[in-house]
């Protein structure tokens, strides 16, 4: 009782304030029943006396109930929103809530960085750990001898898309007797994605994928996303407040391409830094690396190698952590975020 | 209906009993009668050639390989259409020459280009590579035959690999391996040894491996009874993949006289 009381009341309050009716469609019902409306002020009048009895609440629940029923109130409180039932459901502005929802799992997780130059193609991720007394969170999946996924969202999800890539992979070498193209089984990835977007009786994968590849076209790396969409890129970052890392990497964008393989961690690693808050530092415990490039198969590398990679960039000084707090959407919801059509982020708060 | 059972082939009527206007067979010890009828699968239809082809021939060389097949297409020993090319541009990377059941090779054939037509499609500029077509057809080959159902044909994949020539050869029952030499049907017994001659002498270029390949078209036209004077040579190199029109051989039976079958 006390909820309802704190929790709506001072909605309705809201609602029979004479000036904003505009704003709240919920009010219009009301404007059209003038009982109700009287019975209300009543209350409020009641209320600004100091000895609240039982009766008088007893009395307050009673008209509540008898607004509710024509405001309808319930709905506009059990859903944010009217239109994110299912993925099939349109939005009037022509979006598709749940996916968009979908993305923001994206940035759930912890950030990851992937960076490639001429020969290699690098995974640099950030592991979380649950608790002080559980490990860390793997981070990185190899797939094959030449391509390796860091994940950022639910890791169930990046299982089962783990599970699919690698059989793909091994099915290509038994029929093809070679490495599959890159290229195409983040196609294949894309259209297995893309299903769950348009079926009723489906949900939409919760992560996104940065995939290290080396082919006979060179290395890759390719972000996916629960949207289905999927991005060939010089450099990329996902994950929570990976907008900093983002921002270093286009900073720096054009230096990748002609940089050895130290130089491209290096760059790697003071991108994922730029992602952590203030207190917290890289160490050989909470990063993960991955490596590919020609002759090179994919590699993990061990605690010696961690070591090494992150005395490069030890004792550097740290770019402010200016980095956003939510995380941030990548070049997908930037090309889309006009003022007709505004972020995903705001599509969740409708209240 | 279950009652009545198989209606297409009904099991005899009669069984284990004395045979009308035959001997008594004897339980279980019988091969003729009414015992036993034949009901073989009518989808199984390759448990035979029909129209056949002969001899491939696949020659490596120092900067690619050369494929060489006659145009025939045998109905047993009749020699019935004179027109059936089998040395096949798959792309601009392998050269594909068949032989036996030239049906399961234009089954194949129309397999093999639209899975090059998808591949363009996907337009990533990648190209399949010859040891990925011969590792296909090997799969694709054994599948068939462990269904007892085989595709009664051989291939010659020839191309070129990351820059090296690559020459391979799959049979009927996805049997395959790579050489420097090859050559299918009755060509394994005829040519193979003039091919090895030359190859042991060390390595060929384009114009001595095309007239060995010559050579060799013309030995099988006079040896092999399945063959045809009228045949086709496609080259591969790294410059791409040209088959040529069909080309006659120069025939000479002024020995024939001389020749006695014992």
């Amino acid at each position: 009782m006390a909820e309802i009381e704190q929790g709506t009341f001072g909605l309705q309050v809201k609602h029979l304030t004479p000036e904003p009716p505009t704003l709240y469609k919920s009010v219009i019902p009301v404007k059209h029943n003038p009982s109700i409306i009287i019975k209300s002020k009543f209350i409020i009048t009641q209320l600004s006396h100091r000895d609240l009895g039982w009766k008088i609440l007893h009395r307050i629940l009673k008209v509540y109930i008898i607004i509710r029923q024509f405001v309808k109130l319930s709905e506009v409180n059990k859903f944010r929103n009217q239109y994110d039932s299912d993925v099939t459901v349109w939005s009037p502005q022509g979006r598709l809530h749940q996916v968009e929802y979908a993305m923001e799992a994206v940035k759930l997780g912890s950030a990851t960085v992937g960076l490639k130059s001429k020969q290699f193609a690098v995974l640099i991720a950030l592991k979380r750990a649950v608790s002080e007394l559980s490990a860390y969170q793997k981070k990185i999946i190899p797939i094959d001898d030449h391509i390796g996924i860091s994940i950022s969202g639910l890791t169930a999800d990046a299982r089962m898309l783990s599970r699919f890539m690698r059989t793909e992979c091994l099915n290509y070498r038994y029929s093809h007797d070679a490495q599959m193209p890159v290229g195409r089984l983040i196609a294949l990835v894309g259209n297995k994605m893309q299903i769950c977007t348009q079926r009723y009786d489906k949900r939409p994968l919760g992560v996104g994928l940065l995939v290290a590849g080396y082919d006979d076209q060179g290395p890759h790396i390719y972000q996916t996303c629960p949207s289905a969409n999927f991005f060939d890129c010089r450099a990329m970052a996902i994950g929570a407040r990976s907008q900093s890392a983002r921002t270093y990497l286009e900073k720096h964008l054009n230096t990748f391409m002609d940089c050895d393989l130290q130089q491209l961690v290096a760059h790697g690693l003071r991108a994922l830094r730029d992602t952590l808050p203030n207190e917290v530092e890289l160490n050989t415990k909470n990063v993960s690396i991955a490596i590919v490039g020609p002759k090179t198969p994919l590699r993990v590398s061990d605690e010696t190698e961690l070591a090494r990679f992150l005395s490069l960039v030890e004792g550097e000084e740290r770019r402010g952590g200016s980095g956003s707090a939510t995380g941030d959407a990548g070049p997908a919801d930037r090309a889309t975020g006009d003022d007709r059509d505004p972020q995903p982020a705001v599509a969740m708060d409708t209240e | 209906m279950a009652f009545m059972g198989d209606m297409i082939s009904p099991s005899p009527l009669w069984q284990n009993g004395p045979s009308p206007g035959a001997f008594y067979n004897f339980p279980g010890n019988s091969n003729h009668g009414p015992l036993s009828h034949i009901n073989q699968d009518f989808r199984a239809h390759s448990a035979a050639p029909i129209t056949t082809t002969t001899t491939v021939i696949g020659i490596k060389f120092d900067k690619g390989c050369v494929i060489a097949a006659d145009t025939l297409g045998s109905y047993g020993s009749l020699a019935r259409f004179r027109d059936c090319p089998r040395v096949l541009k798959v792309n601009d990377l392998i050269l594909l020459g068949s032989g036996g059941d030239y049906a399961d090779y234009q089954y194949l054939r129309d397999i093999i280009e639209q899975k090059i037509i998808d591949e363009q499609c996907i337009g990533d500029g990648l190209q399949l590579k010859p040891k990925s077509l011969h590792c296909w057809l090997t799969r694709v080959l054994y599948n068939k035959r462990s269904k007892m159902d085989p595709l009664w044909s051989n291939y010659v994949v020839a191309g070129i690999q990351d820059g090296e020539p690559f020459l391979g050869a799959v049979d009927k029952l996805g049997t395959a391996y790579e050489d420097a030499a090859i050559a299918t049907g009755m060509g394994a017994y005829m040519a193979t040894p003039l091919l090895r001659d030359v190859l042991d002498k060390g390595p060929l270029n384009e114009e001595s491996a095309k007239a060995l390949a010559r050579k060799c078209m013309e030995v099988l036209y006079y040896r092999d009874a399945r063959s045809f004077p009228r045949y086709q040579l496609g080259v591969v190199t790294a410059a791409g993949v040209t088959v040529e029109e069909p080309t006659e051989i120069g025939q000479n039976w002024t020995l024939a006289h001389m020749i006695h079958m014992k």
